[in-house]
């Protein structure tokens, strides 16, 4: 069983290509990575363009990042401004290529999960165009919210709940709900978290388009959605993370110096609070990464993660926070005299202190396996509290 | 008394037949779990030993229900039938089902979730992706280790599995009445507001500790629930004050996005409420024990 895997966001342009792909109606558009490629697609398009950059975050048209190019050559000089952009962090790789529209009207629709009330939701707006959640700050009843069973799904009746809801137009509420459905279609089809729209824009002769999306996936439904791997942006991904993920390990890398590896979620996450605090006294060190390997924790999965996070050049020290549980600790301290064996084995200059907590089923046992097997680098410390503290304190030393 | 999960639950498993089904089953019973019958079509009318103790298989939760009067399933099928084994069990009327899978999707928990609301919320869900619920001395559903602790009066409450584990070994020569793990998901059944009303209700809990983590509003709810309905002293622990945003930790639900799912929100939601809130499990733990103490 795969763990920990979570939400993919997609560009703009792959959410563009699931809306075509599932009759949403949008624009011609075609995404490229060099500026050259600009004027070959820009004359497909009719001529004229509009130069899109291609980022996971909001507000890349204030940034400049959206530019309107009137020729085959102004779209290559417009392309080259904006690839290699920095948007908010993000380096521009790409941007799409997208027809020109005659917009008269913005507005807004999404379908999503409702947490809170365990639900999906859809929501809409003739207030487009501009970020959501200003629309439900400053104005919330111009957003209609509306509950979508999961089971009954958008039919034509809530489709015309919706838009009635949100007040949409009369000459455009068949063609608004129409999308609705189409848009339905995505997020049930794709396994999607989100689907938005916006702006949906009206044109000046009277269609409806989706002219800008948002897509989130669910990387649980990957067992029937073989074609969403595909999507993910793998060269954005950190170096460590991708390693890590290859190794079907769950690991996120944050900004630390304090290594770590626990068992259980809600346990590693404790550990890096738990030694954030304790960084406080010492020199402020922080948690390097979050690295959880799960209930079974062989040699192989501890030698995999200790890998990945004593390849980690910000690691100055590594806190393994065991509990066992299911698992007994012996067998986790065999596992870890073992990694650091392998790692070693395998030509791997272990020089990072470790300070291991266990705890749990069979500590005592696990405990005397640490002390007999005195590894010059390997430090037990037997309460969660205490090794974050020694931890925090080694990191601070180096 | 315990909540939801006493020493006369009659536990089916469905999923028994599968390697994780077998290994855990084998735990429950050794545990003193009344387990009787496993669900699997394929296999029905066949005997599984564990241990010298057979349990039958059947082809249905509703036959299984029948022939055994059981009141409890616990669902160890892979995350693709997920979906399927929890209607099923909705269909059959169990009163509590315990789905342990994890990594399902999300569009599976909310439709079977819709499907229970449909058909009149009869089944109490537990879960998906969590560790179950014990009852210590009593009966034992789930993945959680049976060894841990002994029966006492602290009711327990959490979306982790390793956390419920360290917060059950730090106060384990006080004991519980119930422990409960209702998981991470972004979709669950059972939520730490039903288990807090079912703490308040059981005679035999003194002390609800409650564990909570990032994403969603689920601890801030819990805390105007708390305000309002719970009189018994509570106290808390959330985890990922480090937490990034935008980078989901672990669980698929454990994700801070904008300003909402904040540990530091949840926290002083629950400090509002009167909840006294650890900075670490031990701490926790202390404030537990000091509570306890009056």
């Amino acid at each position: 069983m795969e763990k920990g895997r979570t939400r993919v966001d997609l560009f703009e342009y792959q959410a563009r290509d699931l809306f075509a792909k599932h009759g949403v109606p949008v624009l011609a558009g075609e995404v490229i990575d060099t500026p050259e490629a600009a004027r070959e697609v820009t004359e497909r398009l009719g001529g004229k363009a509009v130069v899109k950059a291609q980022v996971k975050v909001g507000g890349r048209g204030k940034a400049g990042g959206v530019k309107l190019a009137s020729d085959a050559d102004d779209a290559v000089e417009k392309a080259g401004q904006i690839l290699g952009m920095d948007i908010k962090g993000h380096t521009v790789h790409k941007v799409m290529l997208a027809q020109t529209a005659d917009i008269k009207e913005e507005y807004y629709v999404s379908f999503l999960l409702d947490r809170t009330n365990r639900t999906f939701l859809a929501m809409a707006s003739v207030e487009g165009g501009v970020e959501i959640e200003v629309v439900a700050e400053q104005n919330p009843d111009a957003l209609a919210k509306i509950p979508v069973d999961a089971n009954e799904g958008c039919t034509p009746e809530k489709a015309a709940e919706i838009v009635a809801a949100a007040k949409f137009p009369a000459e455009i509420a068949d063609q608004v709900a129409e999308t609705l459905q189409k848009l339905w279609t995505v997020f049930i089809k794709e396994d999607a978290l989100l689907v938005e729209v916006n702006p949906l824009v009206k044109t000046g002769d009277g269609k409806i388009i989706a002219l800008d999306g948002k897509v989130s996936l669910d990387e649980n439904a990957a067992f029937r959605q073989p074609e969403h791997e595909a999507l993910e942006d793998k060269a954005a991904a950190n170096p460590l993370e991708a390693a890590a993920k290859a190794k079907n390990l769950n690991y996120v890398k944050l900004d630390g110096q304090v290594g770590i590896i626990g068992n259980g979620a809600g346990l590693v996450m404790s550990t890096l609070d738990v030694v954030a605090y304790a960084g406080e006294k010492h020199g402020n060190v922080k948690p390097a990464n979050f690295l959880d390997i799960g209930g079974g924790a062989s040699a192989e999965v501890m030698a995999n993660g200790l890998e990945i996070i004593l390849g980690d050049p910000d690691v100055k020290s590594v806190f393994v926070n065991v509990f066992g549980g299911i698992t007994a600790c012996d067998e986790v301290a065999n596992g870890i005299v073992q990694a650091l064996e392998l790692l070693k084995s395998k030509g791997e200059d272990v020089t990072k202190p470790l300070v291991v907590r266990l705890d749990g089923n069979n500590a005592e046992l696990g405990r005397k396996i640490l002390s007999d097997a005195n590894h010059p680098l390997v430090q037990r410390v037997d309460t969660m509290d205490g090794a974050a503290d020694k931890a925090a304190e080694l990191a601070a030393a180096k | 008394m315990a909540i939801f999960l006493t020493k006369d639950s009659k536990v089916i498993v469905q999923g028994m037949t599968g390697a994780t089904g077998m290994k855990h089953t084998k735990l429950m019973l050794a545990d003193g779990t009344n387990v009787v019958g496993g669900v699997n079509p394929r296999k029905a009318g066949t005997q599984v030993d564990f241990d010298g103790t057979e349990v039958p298989v059947f082809g249905s939760v509703k036959e299984a229900m029948e022939k055994t009067g059981a009141d409890v399933s616990v669902i160890f099928v892979p995350e693709k039938f997920t979906k399927d084994a929890v209607v099923e069990a909705i269909d059959a009327e169990i009163p509590l089902a315990v789905v342990i899978t994890e990594g399902i999707a999300v569009h599976d928990s909310a439709s079977f979730w819709a499907y229970a609301g449909k058909k009149g919320n009869k089944t109490r869900i537990i879960g998906p992706n969590c560790p179950g619920i014990i009852t210590p001395g009593q009966s034992n559903v789930g993945i959680i280790p049976g060894d841990i602790t002994k029966p006492g009066r602290i009711g327990l409450v959490s979306k982790s599995g390793t956390l419920t584990y360290q917060m059950m070994y730090e106060l384990r020569d006080i004991g519980f009445s119930t422990a409960v793990g209702i998981g991470g998901d972004p979709v669950i059944g059972t939520t730490h507001i039903d288990a807090l009303a079912a703490f308040q209700a059981d005679p035999d809990t003194d002390l609800i500790v409650m564990i909570g983590e990032i994403g969603g509003d689920a601890e801030e709810r819990a805390a105007d629930y708390i305000k309002a309905n719970v009189t018994k002293p509570v106290v808390g622990y959330v985890a990922g004050f480090t937490a990034p945003e935008g980078k989901t930790m672990g669980h698929a639900g454990a994700i801070v996005s904008g300003s909402s799912g904040t540990a530091q929100a949840k926290k002083e939601a629950l400090e509002a409420a009167g909840v006294k809130v650890g900075k670490t499990p031990s701490e926790t733990a202390r404030l537990a024990r000091a509570a306890l103490a009056g």
